[in-house]
């Protein structure tokens, strides 16, 4: 198969399916909100006022100023300060990175192995196709933040314990995804002849049965996406999740847990925003690619 | 239908020892035994007496035997903070866990159902698409950051409504409730809004889909054909059919919104068990975490087991099923 | 006068993507205690003929021009209070697909009951008695029994002759049949055939069959209007229109239906597949499969009588088949 044949093919559905979600206004907003914060988050060293893993650049002296108010060392903090001094628009980008990358990490992940099992599950049947997807019944009927909490307990705390114990949890609705589409295609005629022709199993799986599973594997994948960052968040705001040297924007949130109590709300409040709009973003995002990728939808 | 009752049983009971392995397995071989069950604080000699005592120098599948004799007995071990039998601690939280629970699955059906239902039967109008909306922002909004900014809002800035605890409780069948009095139901009032968002969401796009795919379904048209009222067509033909689905998940909910409570009785310091687990969790009093892990464990099968028989009574179809 | 006329019945369907043109201009009468056969393939706006006649067109369609009057009184434009009186009890529908015209979650007296009651003020126990002769009336043994049972203990053509007595519970004026008998085995469906035609007979109920199965129709109707692409192309006797077919595509469609005498002759076929009713083009919709079609079908042809009671929507008909 030459590459320069295969273009037209594969160009106009991506094509039709970027009209589609061009079609929502609200999607397309969600997608521009999401780069905006992704390159917000990647540029975080460079554009944020201060760094705030860097004690020696805090004053405790700042602690808990009001947003807007200029600090001793001549920066103003337009989003106020927490208990130490921090500046709450560079931790909230430097959070932001955190949050991300245990998000969009763990997803990836989880998405590898899940689609890989489910994959597996679907194509050898039998045995393995039933152990697999016992192992996601049972996963999927335990609710996702008490799996993680046990996880997290037994692990510790941790950046890299807490993408463990995301993909853990969210492994099982990958395979699922890819396993019941990738039955549906298997009954295929295309397969079948992939299949008659012979082709080695590798090739049937990667290069046809495994693109016809992308569609709902992606709705899955952006959706799970939002959920990691917010389970991710929610963790950190129990005490379990990223360490305090690291702060996500969950821990964030929990450092101003105390101080909402006598009225200074922006040590908690800004945060949550940042932490509601990414989430936000990436929904609206999914919940047009859904719409554009579901078949039983379209009439 | 008691045979049917007794297979499910069975399958309950199947997948109880399942999770208890994995639960022994998770704290007895991936754990240090030793610092799991013995107190930190105890000499080498005691140390080997304990040892003895709670006969870790057997074969694992024995002490697995031991463990599932002592938990058949009630005896999953005492808290150390508490010196407490660990599953008596549960059971003290439980109440407070349950009725948060139910409240909010109560919300969740009070104000999805009807938003759901309208958003259903008249798609394109406005106030439907902002339900919508909104049920994408309930999905969205973090819980905990949920609670803190009713918090914010009720407790501190309005003073409304108290923050913390559960407030005056009263007994009923020896066991205090705060829905009973009206200072009670004061402070759950917070926490269960806080705990039903996310339910609420699922609510109304449970039902806005169930409604819309069963108005296209021929038996409404037919119904209709029949000269039936429109008020006969959505909550007698329509309402009966999406009322599966609608119960069927809301019901498995309550597993995860036990579970969720978690991180709402951490923001309301609601004295459930999901602040004692946290709490336990914060100082690894791992008894308890068995304890609680085990507990939930049976809860939700008990669920399971309610919501299969809830939808058999729903759906005639399955029954008969259930009778081949 | 007669039980329904229909005069230049249009209903279009305003979709995202276009308007559907689904029935243009479509006029016909049915008499008292007649048979009328409406014949067309899928597509062909058969169905929301039927659909239009009893006012259940949904949006994005809605009926256009043209009046449906039944005994006189103008159905178009009529309350919808005013439609629902008369849905059921004086005009009855008939679906395509017993499996789905009666709900899964209803038992079948509550179907039924509903029904009577909707439309007479009479007590439960006399409803079920009516609901119970209806039942013995189309065959259903036991109907006592039967009324106690969930659509799904029944077979195919049971639920359909449970959907006809539906139909004929308050002996209506008009019932309109769509493909009822499509779904069903060929015996059953001969039974179902033979007793409409009795009940019609006797209770000088005038039908209308929606079918596109031209052997259903031979048998049953007394006049026949096939319709393509929205619009009727042919209409009178059906043993006039069966024998000698104007309209290129009709006859096409005789011809394609294998018989016994036909044996060893190739069965014809109309080239090509039905048009989009989104861009239907200008003229004649059936020129691009016609072998007769030529400059002159580029304008619409009216429907035109070549012979008396003989109606064609064609430029060029098959009138050298006429007898002389």
């Amino acid at each position: 198969m030459s590459a320069t044949a295969a273009v037209p093919q594969v160009e106009t559905p991506f094509r039709r399916f970027v009209s589609e979600f061009c079609a929502s206004p609200l999607a397309v907003g969600g997608l521009v909100v999401f780069a905006i914060i992704a390159l917000v988050a990647i540029l975080a060293p460079w554009i944020a006022p201060q760094d705030p893993y860097d004690l020696a650049v805090l004053d405790i002296m700042d602690g808990r100023l009001e947003p807007g108010s200029v600090g001793g060392s001549g920066i103003t903090h337009w989003l106020g300060t927490d208990d130490q001094g921090r500046d709450m628009l560079s931790g909230i980008m430097y959070g932001l990175r955190i949050s991300l990358l245990v998000g969009v990490g763990s997803a990836l992940i989880a998405c590898l192995v899940g689609a890989s099992l489910g994959l597996l599950a679907a194509y050898a049947g039998g045995r393995t196709d039933t152990m697999i997807m016992r192992l996601v019944d049972l996963q999927l009927s335990f609710p996702t933040i008490l799996a993680a909490l046990m996880i997290l307990a037994f692990l510790g705390k941790g950046i890299f314990n807490v993408v463990i114990a995301l993909v853990i949890v969210e492994w099982a609705y990958y395979a699922r995804t890819v396993r019941g589409s990738a039955l549906v295609e298997r009954r295929r005629e295309y397969i079948e002849a992939a299949m008659c022709l012979a082709l080695p199993t590798r090739r049937i799986l990667f290069n046809h049965l495994l693109p016809n599973c992308l569609p709902p594997l992606i709705v899955v994948g952006t959706m799970q996406i939002a959920r990691a960052i917010a389970l991710e968040a929610t963790l950190s705001f129990l005490g379990l999740g990223v360490p305090i040297t690291e702060p996500s924007l969950g821990l964030l949130i929990a450092n101003g847990y105390e101080y909402m109590l006598s009225g200074k709300y922006w040590i908690s409040f800004y945060p949550g925003i940042a932490l509601l709009i990414t989430i936000v973003a990436i929904n609206l995002m999914g919940d047009q690619m859904r719409d554009v990728l579901n078949p039983r939808l379209k009439k | 239908m008691a045979l049917y009752l007794l297979r499910r049983l069975m399958q309950s009971g199947f997948v109880l020892v399942a999770m208890s392995l994995l639960v022994f397995l998770g704290v007895y071989a991936v754990g240090d035994p030793i610092e799991i069950l013995i107190s930190p604080d105890a000499d080498q000699i005691e140390k080997e007496r304990a040892i003895r005592a709670l006969g870790l120098d057997l074969p694992l599948w024995q002490q697995y035997l031991v463990f599932v004799g002592k938990a058949l007995q009630g005896d999953l071990g005492r808290s150390f903070v508490f010196n407490e039998p660990a599953i008596q601690l549960i059971l003290q939280r439980m109440p407070a866990t349950l009725e948060l629970a139910f409240g909010s699955m109560f919300l969740s059906i009070l104000i999805g159902l009807p938003l759901g239902l309208y958003a259903g039967l008249r798609p394109n109008r406005a106030l439907s698409k902002g339900i919508m909306a909104g049920s994408i922002l309930g999905f969205s909004l973090p819980t905990f950051w949920v609670g803190l900014m009713l918090i914010m809002v009720f407790a501190v800035q309005l003073g409304w409504l108290p923050s913390t605890g559960r407030g005056d409780t009263a007994l009923l069948f020896g066991i205090p409730w705060s829905f009973l009095t009206l200072d009670g139901l004061s402070h759950i009032l917070l926490p269960a809004i806080n705990l039903s968002l996310f339910k609420i969401s699922l609510v109304i796009r449970l039902t806005r889909a169930g409604v819309r795919e069963t108005m296209l379904m021929d038996y409404v048209k037919f119904a209709r054909a029949k000269g039936l009222s429109p008020f006969r067509v959505t909550f007698v033909h329509v309402f009966k059919n999406i009322m599966i689905p609608v119960v069927t998940v809301v019901g498995l909910e309550l597993g995860g919104t036990i579970a969720f409570s978690v991180v709402t009785e951490s923001v309301f310091a609601w004295p459930g068990m999901g602040k004692l687990i946290i709490d336990s969790i914060n100082v690894l009093d791992r008894p308890v975490i068995v304890a609680y892990l085990m507990m939930i464990v049976l809860m939700f099968i008990i669920i399971n087991l309610a919501v299969d028989i809830l939808y058999t009574v729903l759906d005639p179809r399955v029954r008969l099923e259930a009778k081949a | 006068m007669s039980t329904l006329e229909v005069k230049g019945l249009s209903t279009h369907f305003f979709t995202r993507a276009g308007v559907v043109k689904a029935v243009e201009d479509v006029s016909f009468s049915v008499g008292r205690g007649k048979v009328m056969g409406l014949v067309g393939e899928s597509g062909s706006g058969k169905t929301v003929t039927g659909f239009s006649i009893i006012g259940l067109v949904d949006a994005p369609g809605r009926i256009v021009s043209g009046e449906i009057l039944f005994k006189g009184r103008n159905l178009v434009g009529m309350g919808e209070a005013a439609l629902r009186e008369l849905r059921g009890n004086r005009i009855a529908m008939i679906f395509q697909d017993p499996m789905m015209t009666l709900n899964p979650v209803l038992r079948v007296d509550t179907q039924m009951i509903e029904t009577v009651q909707a439309h007479q003020k009479v007590d439960r126990e006399t409803a079920r008695q009516r609901a119970r002769d209806a039942l013995g009336m189309v065959g259903i043994p036991s109907p006592d029994e039967r009324l106690k049972s969930y659509p799904h203990q029944f077979s195919g053509g049971m639920r359909q002759r449970v959907a006809i007595a539906i139909a004929l519970l308050h002996q209506p004026d008009l019932i309109i049949a769509d493909e009822p008998t499509t779904a069903l085995d060929v015996t059953i469906q001969g039974q179902i055939l033979a007793e409409v035609q009795k009940l019609a007979a006797n209770t000088g109920t005038s039908l209308i069959w929606i079918t596109h199965d031209l052997s259903v129709v031979a048998g049953l109707a007394d006049d026949i209007a096939v319709m393509y692409a929205g619009r009727i192309v042919e209409q009178g006797s059906v043993d006039q229109v069966l024998d000698v077919p104007f309209h290129p595509y009709t006859h096409g469609l005789i011809g394609s239906v294998p018989s016994r005498n036909k044996r060893g002759v190739p069965l014809r076929q109309i080239p090509g597949t039905t048009p989009s009713l989104m861009s239907l083009p200008p003229g004649c919709a059936f020129k691009t499969r016609c072998e007769r079609a030529d400059a002159a079908c580029e304008t619409m042809p009216g429907l035109a009588e070549i012979a008396p009671g003989r109606f064609a929507r064609c430029v060029h008909p098959h009138i050298e088949i006429l007898p002389a």
